[in-house]
């Protein structure tokens, strides 16, 4: 009778294994990046504004800081575009952009269009920083503490929850740097 | 109108198949003939109402009626007849409605066979089968009903997708489902066979060819949709390993095992409760199928659109099916030793070994596609499984198999001695290991990979050869089907190891970039691209590159690959030129355009060699199947049977 | 150009759309050795973004990108391995088709080999009760 009941049993598992892995589906579609709890990788790139003027991220060291991936080619970036005002507003941290596989002229006209809420932008056209950074899609969001560890990434579009979570890490972030 | 036609056509076979469900096999429970006859009639109106459903769906598509919501997701203005004819299947709801209808038509097809067999028993297997019918009419009309309107219409439709508008794909989803379905036969003669407690021997004589024919529509169905990746993706590879794939491949598996067990437990009675457990796994597997492709569980390249709500229906759905049968399992099986006993040596061990083997990989297959989901569930991080797993996996549980196959005809049930069978077999195999060297050394193609394929291929090749010859001269009436059958689908394994070796190892393939009037030279053969032109079809613009390829200056094909761009969808596509050969494939994709002012193009050129043998193998694996299946032995078997109840009811008579 | 990006975005984030082009790029390769090298590594490093396709499968930007910077560490005499910990550093093992030999993993590499011995051993175990019927 056990024996017979075996295959009951490990159906029974399958389906288990099944429905939590339907109910997290969403979620995995977001790949973690190892990055985080890491150094973020020392880049130097030109800025959008002033290309001549290269931009660290090593320089930033001392105060924790947001770094976001967007494009002019991006729709979801325009989805986002109000939080990343309301992030630059209320964060107290400076948000810098990450303009990533775009036209210089296209991100400009973009950003007048819509509005440049970023403290500056660092300009990756080729997108090999992109890859140092572990970057696979477009609107990415890092959180950098002010030892210049990455502390977290949200990845997609931030909306209003992704919002509160982003500035209670900020707020976490900010008190670790003021002890 | 016509789709609130299909609305009633499709509840009408829900009301005709819950009363299938319930009365024939109360009447087979309580021993009453005229519940029991009413099955058959349940069945044709059943078959009839989902046949209408069908049709006025296609009468949809055929009519542009876009207030069908179904209809204005896949189809087109511009779209020509048969790719609206064929639409029909292009989504998950119209894809479901020909689940039903197939389902339909092959309780049909066992209803009329089934004639001479037990009243009692083949109530119970219709019934069984209009309980998945209710499963599959509820999940239709519930969560995905095909007839939906949507009011107000648009002007037009969205478009089928690209990748669907073609000809493999008119075919590749019909007879993967009869496959699929065609395992809800020998679901329903193995649950049948449980409910009544009949000495096992007998249902799974009776179950045979339904089960070969729906492992040999399955068999086309899949090598369809690998033939179809190979020419529509542009990619040249024949199989990704990809999760929908496995889907589809794993009650493949299983179904291979099945046949061979059902041969032992006909036979000689053994394993009756591991042939019962193995037609449960074969169509329970095809359900899983049916839930990964539609569920968004796992990402896929050619997934339907996700649906949770779906998902949950047909989990719910398993739940009941495949729960019950293996309930039933638990308490019903034959928990005792029936049959002839064998020794270690006999043809019972060698189909053990098979099914040892081809139940392994199937297990194999759902590891590997379902452990990046235990994985990230248990929190340890995100991984993929891949070709690479499946492929080193596969081929180590199949280098066995291969070796042993062509024993396994030649050994005798019972009792038999190794070196009996093996002796008049050392020429067979020596010849099949010098030829295979003979030919790598001709063909120049050392490479491991080569020269085990063509060892391994020539070996089943010459050894069911050997075997037909063997019978053909000791048997009076000539070789019976079953055994012509069985050697013609060994030999086909044959001729695809052969295939894949190849393809696998002496692939030629090279990205190039070409100006009009430029020439490649290409393992002896020269392309050169007269010219890139833009041509228009029925519903989309591409831009065309016209090659001449020559061998030795002399031209031998026209190739013309496209590059379309479809005007509702607005997707682009890479529409291959091929030049198919028995012993190589010419494959030219065409890429994007590097330089505008040469109207410089890259361009992918491969030589495949021997390809069209995996597809070929595979052909022969199902006519093998068809052969077996159409054996007189199970029409002989009936008419004793039916003659046997006439004698039995003959002095009732007044 | 740009089209491809914006539907690349909404494959992405939006829709679970097919990137239906094909990766076809013509590179210089000095030697037969490192194109066949970069076939095959392409083929086992999947395109994070895709639906499930190799580098080598996908048009998507990021596929091209990464090909392009697997293009460069090959003609910079990098090993094989050194290739694959690049992409791990960057991306996780997510992006190895072939999961490593790790803890978690074991069930999956050792898995099928266990149920062979399983299957072996009760087949085995089969035979022998089955021989007695034979005898008797």
């Amino acid at each position: 009778m056990i024996r017979l009941l075996t295959p009951l049993v490990v159906f029974i598992g399958l389906i288990a294994l099944l429905i939590v892995g339907m109910q997290s589906a969403e979620e995995r579609k977001r790949v973690d990046s190892p990055l985080l709890g890491r150094p973020i990788p020392n880049l130097e790139l030109p800025r959008l504004h002033e290309p001549d003027n290269k931009a660290r991220t090593d320089e930033r060291l001392g105060e924790p800081w947001v770094l976001n991936v967007w494009g002019s080619w991006c729709q979801s970036c325009r989805v986002e575009h109000p939080y990343i005002l309301k992030l630059s507003e209320n964060a107290g941290v400076p948000v810098v952009g990450f303009n990533w596989k775009d036209e210089r002229a296209d991100a400009l006209r973009w950003l007048r269009q819509f509005g440049d809420a970023w403290a500056y932008h660092m300009v990756d056209f080729e997108g090999r920083a992109a890859i140092d950074l572990g970057v696979y899609g477009a609107p990415e969001t890092f959180l950098i503490d002010h030892r210049g560890i990455i502390r977290h990434k949200h990845i997609g579009p931030i909306d209003e929850q992704s919002y509160a979570d982003l500035m209670v890490r900020i707020g976490t972030l900010r008190d670790e740097a003021s002890q | 109108m016509i789709a609130e036609l299909g609305q009633v056509f499709l509840s009408l076979a829900l009301i005709l198949s819950l009363v299938l469900a319930t009365v024939p096999l109360y009447g087979a429970h309580q021993n009453k003939p005229e519940l029991m006859r009413m099955a058959h009639t349940l069945v044709i109106g059943h078959f009839v109402f989902a046949l209408a459903a069908y049709l006025a769906l296609t009468a949809a598509f055929l009519n542009h009626d876009f207030t069908v919501a179904y209809v204005a997701t896949n189809s087109n203005l511009l779209l020509p007849w048969f790719y609206r004819v064929s639409a029909v299947w292009g989504g998950h709801e119209g894809s479901l409605l020909l689940w039903i209808l197939m389902l339909a038509g092959w309780m049909v097809l066992v209803s009329v066979f089934s004639k001479n067999l037990p009243r009692a028993f083949v109530a119970r297997v219709l019934s069984v089968m209009g309980m998945i019918a209710v499963g599959f009419l509820l999940f239709t009309l519930l969560t995905s009903n095909p007839f939906d309107r949507l009011l107000p219409g648009p002007l037009d439709g969205q478009d089928l997708n690209p990748l669907l508008q073609d000809p493999g794909m008119i075919f590749h989803p019909p007879l993967l489902y009869m496959g699929y379905v065609g395992f809800a036969v020998a679901f329903g003669f193995a649950i049948a066979g449980l409910l009544g407690g009949r000495v096992e021997s007998q249902w799974v004589k009776w179950s045979r060819p339904w089960t070969l024919m729906a492992w040999a529509f399955l068999t086309v169905g899949i090598a369809l949709g690998s033939w179809w990746a190979y020419y529509e993706l542009g990619w040249g590879g024949w199989w990704f390993w990809d999760p929908v794939e496995n889907a589809s491949f794993i009650p493949w598996l299983i179904g291979t095992a099945l046949i061979h067990s059902q041969a032992v437990t006909e036979k000689r009675g053994a394993f009756p409760a591991w042939t019962v457990l193995l037609a449960i796994a074969a169509f329970s597997m095809s359900l899983l199928g049916t839930f990964l492709v539609r569920s968004g569980v796992l990402t896929s390249v050619h997934a339907f659109a996700n649906d949770p709500e779906r998902g949950m229906f047909i989990l719910g759905f398993m739940v009941v099916v495949t729960g019950g049968a293996l309930l039933l399992y638990a308490l019903r099986a034959p928990r005792i030793m029936t049959g002839k006993g064998f020794d270690f040596m006999s043809k019972e061990t060698m189909l053990l070994l098979n099914n040892v083997f081809f139940a392994v990989s199937a297990a194999m297959v759902l590891l590997g596609t379902l452990y990046p989901l235990v994985i990230d569930l248990m929190g340890w991080g995100q991984i993929s499984v891949g070709p690479p797993y499946f492929g080193a996996m596969f081929i180590l549980l199949m280098t066995p198999v291969v070796m042993l196959m062509p024993l396994g005809p030649f050994s005798r049930w019972g009792q038999d001695n190794l070196w009996r069978v093996m002796f008049p077999m050392l020429a067979t195999l020596a010849g099949a290991l010098l030829a295979a060297l003979v030919i790598v050394a001709w063909l120049d193609a050392w490479s491991w990979r080569a020269v085990t394929g063509w060892m391994g291929g020539l070996w089943l090749i010459a050894g069911s050869a050997h075997f037909l010859f063997d019978r053909h001269r000791s048997s009076r009436f000539g070789v019976p089907r079953h055994q012509l059958g069985m050697a013609l689908a060994h030999a086909g394994v044959g001729v695809f190891v052969i295939g894949v070796a190849m393809v696998e190892s002496a692939t030629y393939e090279r990205d190039v970039r070409l100006e009009p009037g430029q020439t490649v030279e290409v393992a002896g053969l020269a392309f050169t691209l007269d010219e890139v032109v833009s041509v228009k079809g029925p519903n989309w613009i591409a831009e065309e590159a016209r090659f001449s390829v020559r061998r030795d200056g002399a031209l031998i094909e026209k190739m013309t690959p496209q590059k379309r761009r479809y005007h509702q969808s607005g997707q682009t596509m890479t529409q291959v030129a091929l030049r198919p050969g028995l012993f190589q494939d010419l494959y030219v994709a065409m890429g994007e355009q590097m330089d505008e002012q040469t109207n410089a193009w890259s361009m992918r050129i491969h030589i495949k060699p021997f390809i069209r043998w995996i597809w070929g193998g595979a052909l022969m694996l199902a006519i093998g199947a068809t052969l077996a299946a159409s054996d007189k032995r199970y029409r002989l078997a009936r008419k004793q049977q039916a003659a046997a109840v006439d004698v039995n009811a003959a002095p009732s008579r007044p | 150009m740009k089209l491809r990006f914006l539907c690349w975005a909404w494959c992405v984030w939006i829709l679970s759309g097919h990137v239906l082009a094909s990766a076809i790029e013509p590179l210089p390769f000095r030697s037969e050795l490192e194109e066949i090298r970069f076939k095959s590594l392409a083929e086992e490093i999947r395109c994070t973004v895709c639906q499930n396709q190799s580098l080598a499968d996908s048009d998507a930007p990021l596929a091209q990108d990464l090909r392009q910077e697997l293009f460069a560490m090959i003609q910079d005499g990098r090993s094989d391995q050194e290739i694959r910990n690049f992409m791990v550093e960057r991306y996780g093992d997510f992006v190895l088709y072939k999961p490593p030999l790790a803890s978690h993993t074991l069930l999956l590499w050792g898995g099928p080999g266990v149920l062979l011995l399983i299957g072996l051993v009760a087949s085995w175990r089969v035979v022998r009760q089955r021989r007695r019927l034979l005898q008797s």
